[in-house]
This record gives structure tokens, C-alpha cells and sequence, in this order.
């Protein structure tokens, strides 16, 4: 079996290398479709391990070599697959695989093919020790790995001003977290003595609350910037400035869903400290709200995703929380795939339109793209959590939590924004594919996108309708590593009462967004109505003028100092030093080089002026030494005497 | 007056600074050859002095090395002289400057 986890980890790496060669050359066909391949065997080899654990075998751990040890610290390259890191394996292989495949169509016309593949590869391989890592130390190797390859992929088209700030964002405000996280990892060590999982878990039992508290809070502030949550959460809807199979891939289904997996991998820490428990999940649950609202008017199809992502990874979050990490894990694996065949279908659709993102200039575009409508509409409809969808079975299971847990508040709140994600999804889905032609006016003629990017797309879309299946396995495969236990609520009549409410409650959200936005007669907003002139469309367009914010109140005055520092400090003070330095050496030599004039004479003299001046030196030395003792103990602390 | 080490010593200092004034002062390169010849000598002779002095024969050793160093390194000075003269026509100090900084 070990044979198969060093597949799974090394194809990825061989993938992204082999495109690597070709970065400098035009596009070549080849290296898409062998980097396809090596990421497939990647996923063949994934599921062979989840089909072994899932069968009841022991989790695989093994040691691939030593990397550090010095002392008492000793950290090597170990990797374990067990219940929790299959499952990632096969979530981050199985989108990788699909949007490798889509990629190829996908960037078709790009002069960075190569390159592309070479960046998305080695994504797919430090997600992969992210997930398979044993200790803390890899995990956080992983974790800049796919921050650096996130900046990559985001700035993939670099000439474009706005894609280079928006990976600029995305890689500062992620290290930003990563310090955070990095004091996490330095208190574990400091407090158990090892980075191993196994061994800081035990551990973890004898220390005291408090210090496990700051444990929690500082690894979850690394979470909350990979997951972009809120404060941290701006980067995601900038992200989407890369090509869209890198939105899908990252943005939507593995990289931002790395700070879900971290608590879920963490569990044991925090069941231990309930209240740092209890404040993800009020966070998440407010991220959700608040990343909903934003997505609602919206007028950029793929930020609106991204929000929607947002929203959902505060889903996550909040399960998390409370302590439902199989719920959390579940969801995880779900939104992956709708979420990813929903950016795919996005992407689709932004081919059509010529990279139009707004979907008030789409309408009508059903007739013509039949199967990306299908694909789009179910995976909405798996984000709103409609039966038997998806969704359905993870998003449901977290609210089932949340109320058996008496979190009345956090399940109302996560019920509310249930109907807000139905309603903007379908408002999206209404816009771009119902309605009037729209995009007529704008002289597009759109086409479907190649077939075999929809085929590539099929998995994830037979992943969206049928994963609630999947629900009792899988539940049943973690049930012991996350001491997962069923909520029951305990009257059947309120479970009934729950559930359908849901449904229709959200089918409700689905038929006002397509009554109000699949009508004909939609215009392209231009500032003039009542609506858009509202205080509440300003603010929810506006970002809650979070962006501005930080614009105004951080990057500006911080620029600003920066421009002090530089011209004050840097080039007044340490330039002007070094500067200083280098000018007296070289006047000096300046002035001294008229010494050298070949005469021999004129070198004889100065020999001999060096000689004399040796000589009083030694004299000199020689005298003091005799006669002081503290110039003789001085000059022996130098090692002179 | 018995002469003792002093007196070698007092001989030698005097003979090495004729010597050094000699390599300052000289303008040709033969006289420059003989100023030197007077600082070696100098040295040969606070050698030879200490070594009686201190009766160990190691000084003395030394002194017959610098007198066959000395004798090798004018005969190769004088050989390259020559040389130059011939090409030059004069072996004033003041004219070889081709190794200006």
C-alpha cells in the first residue's frame, strides 16, 4: 500500500517538472495531456487507498526520510494516509484530474500552456502533503506550497495590472495568517516537545486550558486566511482574476478548503477547548451571512461564486465549531464538487461571451448551451441543498447539528443564508441562461464549449447529484478517528417539520430569484434605479466597504510610512553610511595611487618608511608590554602576545 | 679599550644606515646593487658579532647564507643590468617608470 501513497504524492511532482521543461517552448499538446495522465494515476492510486481503509485496513504511516534533527527536535518527511487525509486525497485528485482535462480545452489558446500545467501540477502536489503530511511542520510545508502556486496561478496573466495586485493580495494577506499559524506551531512545540501528530495529540491531554486556548486561536488564525474568512476574506473575490479551471480548482474546492481540513485534523485540540470551539463557528456562521449578502447583488459572475464559496467554507466553519467535524469533512467533500462544476460552467460560459463576466449582458444562453445550462442548474441546485442533491445531505446535516446542539442562533442565521444562496445562485442561473438574448445587443455570438471539457465535467456533475449516498460510509469510514457521532433531533415530527420547512423555504428563494430575474425585460443596470441608488445595494456592492477600508486605513498609511522610512531612514541614514564607507576607501585610494609612479626610487623610500614605521611599532609594543601588566593582559585577550 | 659587542653593533647600525641612504639616494641601478651589497653586510656583521657573543654558531650559518644568497642575487641583478642596458642604453632609476599605477 505504501507503493500506492508515494504514487498518489510523487505523480503531481513528475507532472508539473515534465511541463516545467517546456515553459520557455509554445504550447505543446502533449503537456497537458501527460500532466492529465499523471494526476489520473494520482487519482487511481487515491482511490485504491480509500477503497483499502474503507475496508477496515490500518491507516498508513510511513517515514520517506529524515529532515531535521537536531537535538531534541526531530521532524521528518512522514506521511499518513487515514480516514480524514483519503478523503482529501480523493476530493483534491478528483478536481484535479477534471480540471486538468479542462484545461486543456480551456486554455487552448494560450501562450502559457505549458506553464500552466506546470503551476496547476505542483499545486495538486503540495495540496497533497498539506493533506498527507504526519506532522505539523509538513502540513505547513504544503501549506506554502499552495500559497506560492495560489500567487502563480491568480497572476497567471501577470501582464494584466489587476491580476498581478490581486495574487500580490492573495500571497501578503495569506502570509499575514501564516504567522499566526507559525506561532501555533512553535507553541505546540514548545509545550509537547514534537510536531507529530500522534505524539502532540497525547500530549495535548496534560497541558493546561489556557495554553491549549492560545494553541487554537493561533492555528486557527492560519485557517482563517487560507479559508479567507473574514477579516482575511477579501483576497478570495480578487482571486478570481485567474483563469477560471484555476477558480474551480483552488479557489472553490481544495486550497481555501485547507483551513477546514487544518481544525478538522486539529480535532482533538480543539474538543478540548469549547470555546475557541464555539467561536469558529459563530465566526463561520457569520461569514456566511455576510459572504451571502454580498453575493447577492453582485454583478460579476465569478466573484458572486466566490462569495458563495466564501459563504459555504463559513458553513463549514461553523460545524466545525461545534464539534461536528464529520459534518464539516462531508460537507467539504460536497461543496468540492458542486462548487468546482459550478466555476467550470462558469467558465464555460465566460468562453462563450468572450470573458464577458456580466451575467445582466448574458440571458437566453439555454438555447445554445444546453449542457452547461444542465450542469450549471444542478449544481446550483445542489448548493441551495435541494433533495436529493448534495448539498442537501451535507448542508442539512450541519443546520441538524447546530439545532441538536441548541444553537438556536447559529442554526437560524445558517437557515437564513440557506435561502440567500438559493436565491443568488438562481439569480445567476436565471441572468445567464433564461430570459431575453441579451448579449445580442453586445454583438456576441456564443458557442458551447468543446466536448470533451463538458465529458471532463461529467464526473463532478455525477458527484453533485448522487454524493448524499455517500453520507452513511462515510460517516461509518471516520467515525472513529473524529469520535463522529449522529445528530438525532429527538422528535420525528420537529425532524419532519425541519426538513421540509428547509426545502421550502429554499424552493421559495429559487422561484422569487427566477420570477424576478428570468422575466424578460431586464436591463443592464445603469445607476439610475431606485434599487441601486439604495443605501443597502451601495453597502453590499461596495464590499461593506471592507476593500476601501483597507485601502485607506492599512495599505495608504502604511505606504505612506514606507515612503518616510525610505527616504529619511534608508537613504539618509543606512545608504548614507555605507555610502560614506565606500567613499573614503575610494578617495583614499585616489589620492594614495600617485604613490605608485614605477619609479624605483621613489618605492625604495616608501619601503623604507614602511619598514620604519614597523619597526617604532614593534618598539612601541614591545616597551608597553614590559612595562605595564595591563597592556600585557590587554594585548593577551587579544591573542596578540 | 677592549671592543666589545657594542662597538659591532654601533659598526653595523652606522653601515646599515649608509646602506639605506645609499638605496634612497642612488639613481643607478649599479650603485643601487652596491648600497645593497652594504646592507647585507651590515647585517653579516651584527650576525657574525651576536653569534660570538652568545657563542653559538647559528649567527655565523646564517652570515655564510646572505654572503652566497647575496653573491647569487647580483649575479642574476647583474645579468638582467646588462640586459637593460643594452636595450636602454642607461641605467639611471629615474628612466624605468614603465610600472606607473
Amino acid at each position: 500500500m505504501e507503493k500506492y501513497l508515494y504514487i498518489a504524492l510523487f505523480a503531481p511532482f513528475v507532472s508539473s517538472l515534465f511541463s516545467a521543461l517546456f515553459t520557455a517552448t509554445p504550447k505543446k499538446l502533449f503537456t497537458g495531456i501527460i500532466a492529465s495522465l499523471l494526476i489520473f494515476t494520482s487519482l487511481v492510486s487515491s482511490t485504491i487507498l480509500l477503497i483499502y481503509l474503507f475496508k477496515g485496513g490500518e491507516p498508513i504511516h510511513v517515514e520517506m526520510m529524515t529532515w531535521m534533527a537536531t537535538g531534541d527536535l526531530y521532524i521528518p518527511f512522514g506521511f499518513l494516509v487515514d480516514q480524514v487525509s483519503v478523503t482529501m486525497m480523493m476530493v483534491v485528485t478528483l478536481v484535479s484530474t477534471v480540471v486538468h482535462v479542462y484545461a486543456i480545452g480551456y486554455m487552448d489558446h494560450d501562450k502559457g500552456f505549458n506553464r500552466f500545467f506546470s503551476w496547476l501540477s505542483a499545486f495538486v502536489f503540495s495540496m497533497m502533503i498539506l493533506v498527507m503530511s504526519d506532522n505539523y511542520a509538513g502540513l505547513f510545508i504544503g501549506w506554502e506550497g499552495v500559497g506560492l502556486c495560489s500567487w502563480g496561478l491568480i497572476g497567471f496573466w501577470f501582464h494584466k495590472e489587476s491580476a498581478s495586485w490581486a495574487a500580490n493580495e492573495a500571497f501578503i494577506m495569506n502570509r499575514i495568517a501564516d504567522l499566526g499559524m507559525l506561532i501555533g506551531i512553535f507553541l505546540i512545540y514548545w509545550n509537547t516537545g514534537t510536531l507529530q501528530y500522534d505524539g502532540a495529540f497525547a500530549a495535548f491531554h496534560t497541558l493546561d486550558p489556557t495554553t491549549l486556548t492560545w494553541i487554537g486561536i493561533f492555528l486557527f488564525i492560519g485557517a482563517m486566511g487560507k479559508s479567507a474568512q473574514f477579516p482575511l476574506h477579501t483576497w478570495l473575490a480578487d482571486a478570481m482574476e485567474g483563469p477560471t479551471p484555476v477558480s474551480a480548482l483552488i479557489h472553490a474546492a481544495t486550497m481555501v478548503t485547507a483551513g477546514v481540513y487544518l481544525v478538522i485534523r486539529s480535532n482533538e485540540l480543539y474538543s478540548l477547548i469549547p470555546d475557541v470551539g464555539l467561536f469558529i463557528a459563530s465566526l463561520g456562521t457569520f461569514v456566511a451571512l455576510f459572504a451571502a449578502s454580498m453575493a447577492l447583488v453582485n454583478r460579476d459572475m465569478k466573484r458572486i461564486i466566490a462569495y458563495s464559496t466564501l459563504s459555504q467554507l463559513g458553513y463549514m466553519f461553523a460545524a466545525a465549531g461545534l464539534g461536528a467535524y464529520w459534518v464539516a469533512l462531508f460537507h467539504l467533500m460536497a461543496h468540492a464538487f458542486f462548487k468546482a462544476l459550478l466555476f467550470l460552467g462558469a467558465g464555460n460560459v465566460m468562453h462563450a461571451m468572450h470573458d464577458e463576466l456580466d451575467p445582466f449582458k448574458m440571458g437566453g444562453l439555454k438555447k445554445v448551451m444546453k449542457w452547461t445550462w444542465i450542469m450549471m442548474t444542478i449544481a446550483s441546485l445542489a448548493l441551495a441543498g435541494i433533495f436529493p442533491f448534495a448539498g442537501f445531505f451535507s448542508k442539512d446535516t450541519i443546520l441538524e447539528a447546530a439545532f441538536a446542539d441548541h444553537h438556536y442562533v447559529i442554526y437560524g442565521v445558517l437557515l437564513f443564508t440557506a435561502g440567500l444562496t438559493a436565491f443568488y445562485s438562481f439569480r445567476l442561473v436565471a441572468l445567464i441562461f433564461h430570459g431575453e438574448e441579451r448579449y445580442k445587443l453586445f454583438g456576441i455570438h456564443p458557442h458551447e464549449a468543446y466536448r470533451f471539457m463538458l465529458v471532463a465535467m461529467s464526473p463532478l456533475l455525477l458527484f453533485a447529484i448522487i454524493a448524499g449516498v455517500f453520507q452513511e460510509p462515510f460517516f461509518h469510514m471516520v467515525e472513529e478517528l473524529l469520535r463522529a457521532h449522529e445528530y438525532h433531533i429527538h422528535s420525528h415530527t420537529t425532524l419532519w417539520i425541519m426538513l421540509l420547512g428547509t426545502q421550502i423555504f429554499v424552493g421559495l428563494a429559487i422561484l422569487y430569484a427566477y420570477k424576478k430575474y428570468a422575466r424578460s425585460g431586464i436591463k443592464v443596470p445603469d445607476g439610475t434605479s431606485a434599487t441601486e441608488n439604495s443605501f443597502i445595494y451601495k453597502l453590499l456592492i461596495n464590499q461593506y466597504y471592507i476593500p476601501y477600508f483597507y485601502e485607506e486605513y492599512i495599505i495608504r498609511p502604511y505606504r505612506e510610512l514606507s515612503a518616510v522610512f525610505w527616504q529619511k531612514i534608508d537613504i539618509k541614514i543606512v545608504d548614507a553610511t555605507v555610502d560614506g564607507i565606500a567613499g573614503i576607501i575610494y578617495s583614499t585610494g585616489e589620492k594614495t595611487r600617485t604613490m605608485q609612479s614605477g619609479n624605483l626610487s621613489t618605492m625604495l623610500k616608501w619601503m623604507v618608511v614602511g619598514l620604519v614605521v614597523l619597526l617604532s611599532l614593534a618598539v612601541i609594543f614591545g616597551v608597553t608590554v614590559r612595562y605595564s601588566d595591563g597592556a600585557a593582559s590587554a594585548l593577551s585577550g587579544l591573542g596578540v602576545m | 679599550m677592549e671592543i666589545g659587542l657594542n662597538h659591532y653593533l654601533v659598526l653595523s647600525t652606522i653601515l646599515f644606515a649608509i646602506g639605506l641612504v645609499g638605496v634612497m639616494k642612488r639613481k643607478n641601478l649599479l650603485l643601487l646593487f652596491f648600497a645593497t651589497e652594504i646592507l647585507l653586510n651590515a647585517v653579516n656583521i651584527a650576525f657574525a658579532a651576536i653569534s660570538h657573543y652568545y657563542g653559538d654558531l647559528t649567527g655565523q650559518m646564517f652570515a655564510f647564507f646572505v654572503i652566497a644568497i647575496a653573491a647569487s642575487e647580483v649575479a642574476v641583478g647583474l645579468g638582467l643590468l646588462i640586459v637593460w642596458f643594452k636595450r636602454h642604453g642607461t641605467i639611471d632609476l629615474d628612466l624605468m617608470t614603465s610600472m606607473k599605477g
